[in-house]
């Protein structure tokens, strides 16, 4: 058995390319119309029998297989190799781009806090600082910020629902959350925009940062006054806990900012908008409104029918209750 | 030869067998084999494991086998059981200021997602659909009383007003803790479990006070 064997050692050096013991016979039609299935399987036979075919090619048997198949096997394997090429980039491309945008480790150090640090800063967002002519440093973290916004929405949940708050176009859920986060996002990218005006020394990051920080006064204050419904304490609560917490972002803001025009602008603009938004929230979302003409009229007067608020149209309630009151003590 | 002489098949035994070497590891045999095996023991078997996990969340241990096997089942069936039962029964007008099923659907999961992320930014060594795994199995305790007001509703019992509070209450402590102890076991650095364990309380407290408020139209 000469002839055979010399045929039959190409088989060997199949078996020793570590590939498999018989000759595939996939390789050799190309019935399969969509050269991407099993992409992952072919892809390393191909590398095997790129490499027994580099081996191979002095060999008889091969060339002999070679002529055999003839045209119809070489477009099958072209095929392959294209549509296994088409796979390989596709797949680096895709890896590639994940790699970069869905990369939470950008974020990870801005998450990068201990506990005491979360408690410290906490505390601090209510203490203005004295030294306004010397750049106070912001932490830039964001676990603080995020925690403080979510905790807002779940105190503003409470709040609207002790006061059955109802929402016209929209849901509780949707309403809390949308402003809270709008807010916070929105207010600080106005507050960089304006500091960018103003040449301001605060990044995108800082600016989150100390308006997320300057929401644990409001969280503090919404908390206390939702369960107790005293008015005037309310507004205690807005001058001395709401005004602390501006004063300290107002003078923290003012550090970083040269020129008296532009300190002015930005503290002027967020002093404004951190203060109004307390009240908004207050007002929008509780049942004060009774409060007011309770503690006002006496008791022949009819009770205050209560309306369904349009939350945009919040103004309008206000302006209408400012003048019931001033009607009634006149 | 007179060896092998003896050496030979007879005919009416069949040859059969690989002659190919398979070229990967051995896991594609693994995988296809559980392909033949009838459909119901496939269901059975996954029935058995998202059970397990309920029995694991009842009663709480500081075990691995919520995390190792995790799986979405049981989460989805608590996730959109909880929002049908929720679906727009919080107001008293036509125009719906409740909860609908998007909603809630929406909030579990993006709550979930965020918490899970808040985990991994924080260091945690707990993988993305562990955490929601773990996370949706805890909602089952609220899932539970979900249903018992909804049914003592149907029964005409009245909405359990004055129970409801301090038993809602009661559960999300239970299902925050719960959620810890899986979370924290060994999965997070020492000193930030605190960090880890606040976004937690924050969720299961939005959903009970999704069902507390839930008046039905």
């Amino acid at each position: 058995s000469g002839a055979p064997a010399a045929e039959w050692g190409g088989f060997e050096d199949n078996m020793q390319g570590g590939g498999s013991a018989v000759i595939d016979m996939e390789n050799m039609d190309d019935t399969s119309g969509s050269s991407f299935e099993d992409m992952g399987e072919m892809h390393q036979r191909m590398k095997e029998e790129e490499e027994e075919e580099a081996e191979g090619e002095a060999g008889a048997g091969e060339e002999e297989d070679g002529e055999f198949l003839g045209m119809k096997g070489l477009r099958g394997q072209l095929g392959r190799q294209v549509a296994d090429q088409m796979w390989q980039v596709g797949k680096r491309q895709a890896s590639r781009a994940f790699s970069l945008y869905a990369n939470i480790d950008i974020l990870r150090p801005y998450f990068d806090v201990e506990p005491v640090q979360v408690r410290a800063r906490l505390l601090e967002s209510m203490i203005p600082v004295k030294m306004i002519n010397f750049p106070q440093k912001i932490a830039g973290e964001l676990y603080g910020p995020l925690m403080l916004v979510f905790t807002l929405v779940a105190i503003l949940l409470h709040g609207m629902k002790t006061s059955d708050t109802i929402i016209r176009e929209g849901t509780l859920m949707g309403t809390a959350i949308g402003t809270c986060f709008g807010y916070w996002l929105g207010v600080s990218s106005f507050m960089y925009f304006l500091a960018y005006l103003c040449n301001a020394q605060i990044t995108m990051v800082q600016m989150l940062s100390l308006l997320g920080y300057g929401l644990f006064g409001h969280c503090i204050t919404l908390l206390v006054t939702y369960n107790i419904h005293f008015h005037s304490l309310f507004y205690i609560f807005w001058l001395v806990v709401g005004g602390l917490s501006t004063l300290r972002m107002v003078a923290v803001l003012v550090s970083r900012t040269v020129g008296h025009t532009q300190r002015l602008i930005l503290c002027g603009t967020l002093a404004a908008l951190h203060m109004l938004f307390l009240l908004y929230l207050h007002f929008a979302y509780h049942k004060v409104v009774e409060g007011i003409l309770d503690t006002l009229e006496g008791p022949n007067m009819p009770p205050f029918q209560r309306v369904a608020r349009d939350i945009p149209v919040v103004s309008n309630a206000i302006l209408n209750t400012t003048a019931k009151a001033i009607a009634l003590t006149l | 030869f007179p060896g092998l002489a003896d050496v030979s098949i007879s005919q009416d035994i069949p040859v059969e067998g690989e002659i190919t070497v398979p070229v990967g590891s051995n896991s594609p045999d693994e995988d296809y084999s559980t392909l033949d095996e009838p459909v119901k023991d496939t269901i059975m078997r996954d029935l058995k494991a998202v059970g397990k996990k309920f029995v694991h969340v009842m009663y709480p241990r500081k075990s691995s086998a919520l995390l190792r096997d995790w799986d979405l089942w049981g989460p989805l069936v608590l996730c959109v059981a909880l929002a049908l039962m929720l679906q727009g029964g919080s107001a008293d007008s036509k125009d719906d200021g409740g909860p609908q099923f998007a909603e809630v659907f929406v909030i579990i999961w993006f709550g979930a997602v965020v918490i899970t992320l808040n985990s991994k930014l924080l260091g945690g060594t707990i993988s993305f659909f562990q955490s929601l795994c773990v996370l949706g199995y805890c909602v089952m305790p609220l899932t539970v009383a979900m249903l018992v007001c909804r049914l003592v509703l149907l029964a005409g019992g009245g909405t359990m007003g004055a129970v409801r509070v301090p038993l809602l209450l009661l559960l999300h402590v239970f299902c925050v803790s719960t959620a810890s102890t899986a979370f924290l076991a060994d999965s997070q650095p020492p000193n930030r479990k605190a960090l880890v364990v606040y976004p937690i309380f924050l969720f299961y407290f939005v959903i009970s006070w999704m069902i507390l408020t839930f008046t039905p139209q």
